[in-house]
């Protein structure tokens, strides 16, 4: 069927159902689990956050806390089996995609909530050229000729700062360096006008120069389009850098959230504030750095209680013991899951 | 100086490159390595920055012996190593030990953590007799911050943090005086880079180690070096203590280098003078002329293409700089 507003043309189909006023993404009570042979690996294990329009979430966490299977769940390419989602919803506009016919949730994702991955090379198609990959987009989902297709991949190319847009729109992926691919990779998601734009890791393999132009670029694209952005990362100066709120995960669950000002200036879970004392930073000198004893855990048997309580120095008795600390309310924004969130912060 | 353990002298390393399969026509070289002098000092650390490709790698593996130079002279404890017999070599590749990035692939998966820690004594047997030898092992993973109980275990049942205190004991084995670690904590996660380095600092103070420490994490390297070192296209741009480098680097690629990396404080944002590069890195088989980073430095004039800026100290820089225009720009520290 071809598109037969303007707006569908741009924007895809509309969604039944949907709230202007809900929040962009709600994801509420998420749960995923893998099923493998060395058991049942807990990856989330009851994650709740939104994000609206115009606004930069960022999700920081360490190597396995369960970032990427996040984003996999909403964007819906979980790798099922082994993994499955065992509870929750994820609101697209007051939505919850889970309950939508497949063709629905196919629309959604397509047209509404793009991704950028880590490894560009990896998901650019190394044997057709960079315009035809994005021509393709826009005859699937928006019903145009190649022609225009071609012309729109032009715009995007030019839009993400590559030099000579109208040659090198006929290139490979691997014709470009690592930086221009992961513009390539930007250009790509934002071609259906996504309102969400997820990008997981999108300056790791780069280097620092390479990664200044990219979040560069990346920050002024969303604030240009008013899109939501979740940066998902392990770097807190990156974080620092760009977003408005901050969820730190440890173990499949938030333990802490916060605006960005509030938890660099006081932190209030001993996770977060740990982390921050471990980093050296470049404009100091004979920084002590803290260590962090031992090691995250093991997927298939989190630690009861909080899972941060093996390696925690505020512990107590209550910790090591069920429940785990909810997401207390420390103020308007912020929470923390730790029974002692008054220490950490000092407020005591 | 008698204080100065190692010192290369327009160390050179090219890597040719060849066409063909059955005859190969070398059509050209990739100058990874092109004129790097540098020097080392008892106790000291020699950090070694710079961006993928530049030539950090080749430098530490031309360093162990891993790689042959070109041209040029690598000077151990005043001996060159290209003039010693093979025993005298061997005696001088003791002293200086690699530790590589990579915890998960840089030990041999079938060897327990004794075998792999006690590996250089069987490649060296005058340094321990063989009835010690367990004895060290479990001195040296102690050493390390490891359970000597857990000598038979394999490299895959310890985590990232734990391997690379494997790494470290194995290249302290042979008691070297030299430790040189290729982007040691790259793979870590952060929580865990904190214990590897503070480690590594620990074993400094303890054992009069100097370490050569490469790295592209340019806060880690002010954390641990005394003294950093610049790279840029296969050659060193800029050369200084920590503070010159840091709090007053005078070459352009330094500036824009540190003005890319993000601190961890929202209140800077935006009150940090901001350099973003243009283009691409060339490629170390055709360098631009003269000096190497003109085609992306917004500096250059005339005489960048036309004549190689040499590393020396110059009016407004008193640590080596190689920069025609070279002057002091702070970029880490918030302006207003
Ligand atoms: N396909 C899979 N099969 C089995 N387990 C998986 C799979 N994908 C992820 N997991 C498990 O889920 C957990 C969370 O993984 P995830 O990829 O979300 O981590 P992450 O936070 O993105 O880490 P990183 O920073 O390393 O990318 C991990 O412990 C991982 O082992
Ligand atoms: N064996 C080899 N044969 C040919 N070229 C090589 C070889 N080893 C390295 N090179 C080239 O030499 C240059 C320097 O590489 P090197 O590995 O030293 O860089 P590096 O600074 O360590 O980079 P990274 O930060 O990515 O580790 C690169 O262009 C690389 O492709
Ligand atoms: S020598 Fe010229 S091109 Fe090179 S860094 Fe200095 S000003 Fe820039
Ligand atoms: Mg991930
Ligand atoms: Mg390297």
């Amino acid at each position: 069927m071809a598109p037969t507003t303007e707006v569908q043309a741009r924007f895809g189909p509309s969604i039944p159902g949907t709230d202007p006023s809900a929040p962009l993404l709600a994801v509420e009570e998420l749960r995923v689990e893998f099923r493998t042979r060395a058991g049942i690996a807990k990856a989330i294990n009851g994650v709740s956050f939104e994000v609206n329009s115009g606004e930069t979430l960022a999700i920081l966490g360490e190597s396995g806390c369960g970032k990427s299977v996040t984003a996999q769940a909403i964007m819906g390419i979980l790798d099922t089996p082994p993994g499955f989602i065992t509870g929750g919803q994820i609101k697209y506009r007051g939505v919850d995609v889970l309950k939508r016919s497949k063709e629905e949730r196919r629309q959604i994702r397509a047209n509404k909530i793009a991704m950028v991955f880590q490894d560009a090379l990896s998901s650019l198609n190394p044997v057709f050229t960079v315009g035809f990959q994005l021509a393709e987009l826009f005859r699937k989902h928006r019903g145009m000729t190649r022609s225009d297709g071609k012309k729109r991949a032009i715009e995007l190319l030019d839009l993400v700062n590559i030099p000579a847009a109208r040659q090198r729109v006929n290139d490979f992926p691997h014709q470009f360096s690592g930086g221009m691919r992961q513009r390539v990779m930007i250009a790509m998601s934002l071609a259906l006008d996504p309102e969400l734009l997820i990008a997981d890791e999108p300056t790791t393999a780069l280097d620092v120069t390479v990664q200044a132009q990219i979040m560069n670029l990346l920050a002024d694209l969303q604030r240009e389009r008013n899109m939501g952005l979740i940066l998902i990362t392990h770097d807190m100066g990156v974080v620092a850098d760009v977003a408005d709120r901050i969820n730190v995960m440890y173990a499949g669950r938030i333990v802490e959230k916060a605006p960005v000002f509030d938890i660099y200036a006081k932190p209030s879970h001993p996770y977060t504030k740990a982390l921050l004392e471990s980093i050296p930073r470049v404009d100091l000198k004979g920084q002590q750095l803290n260590v962090i004893k031992g090691l995250p855990p093991n997927l298939t048997q989190i630690p009861v209680g909080c899972s941060f309580s093996p390696r925690c120095r505020y512990a107590q008795d209550v910790c090591k013991a069920d429940p785990p600390p909810p997401l207390y309310p420390v103020q308007p924004g912020i929470s923390s899951a730790c029974h002692f969130w008054k220490e950490v912060r000092g407020d005591e | 100086m008698s204080d100065l353990v190692l010192e290369t002298k327009d160390l050179v390393k090219y890597f040719p490159l060849t066409r063909g399969i059955l005859f190969k026509t070398k059509y050209g070289d990739v100058k990874a390595v092109d004129g790097v002098n540098l020097n080392l000092r008892r106790g000291e650390t020699l950090g070694v920055v710079g961006e993928s490709g530049c030539g950090k790698s080749t430098l530490a593996k031309l360093l162990v012996g891993l790689e042959k130079p070109t041209s040029g002279s690598i000077v151990v404890r005043g001996q060159d190593t290209a003039k010693l017999s093979g025993e005298e070599m061997r005696l001088a590749r003791r002293n200086i030990q690699l530790v590589m990035q990579d915890p998960y692939t840089s030990l041999n998966p079938r060897m327990t953590v004794g075998d792999i820690v006690s590996e250089p004594y069987q490649i060296h047997p005058d340094v321990a007799p063989k009835n010690q030898i367990r004895k060290r092992v479990h001195e040296l993973l102690e050493l390390v911050g490891l359970n000597p109980d857990h000598i038979n275990r394999y490299p895959h049942q310890f985590s990232g943090g734990q391997r690379q205190r494997i790494g470290i004991a194995r290249a302290l084995a042979l008691k070297p005086e030299i430790i040189l670690c290729d982007e040691p904590v790259s793979a870590l996660d952060v929580s865990i880079q904190a214990q590897v380095v503070n480690l590594l600092e620990e074993l400094q103070d303890e054992l009069g180690l100097s370490y050569i420490f490469i790295a592209h994490d340019l806060s880690v390297v002010r954390h641990i070096a005394d003294r950093v070192a610049v790279m840029y296209l296969g050659k060193v741009v800029e050369l200084g203590k920590d503070t010159e480098i840091y709090d007053h680097p005078t070459h352009p690629y330094t500036q824009a280098l540190l003005s890319a990396v993000p601190v961890p404080d929202p209140t800077l944002r935006g009150h940090r003078d901001q350099i973003v590069l243009q283009g691409d890195v060339p490629s170390p088989a055709n360098p631009p002329s003269g000096c190497r980073f003109r085609t992306r430095c917004w500096k250059a004039q005339e005489i960048c293409a036309t004549q190689e800026p040499a590393l020396e100290p110059r009016d407004k820089s008193p640590h080596p700089s190689a920069c025609h225009f070279a002057e002091e720009r702070d970029v880490i520290h918030a302006t207003q």
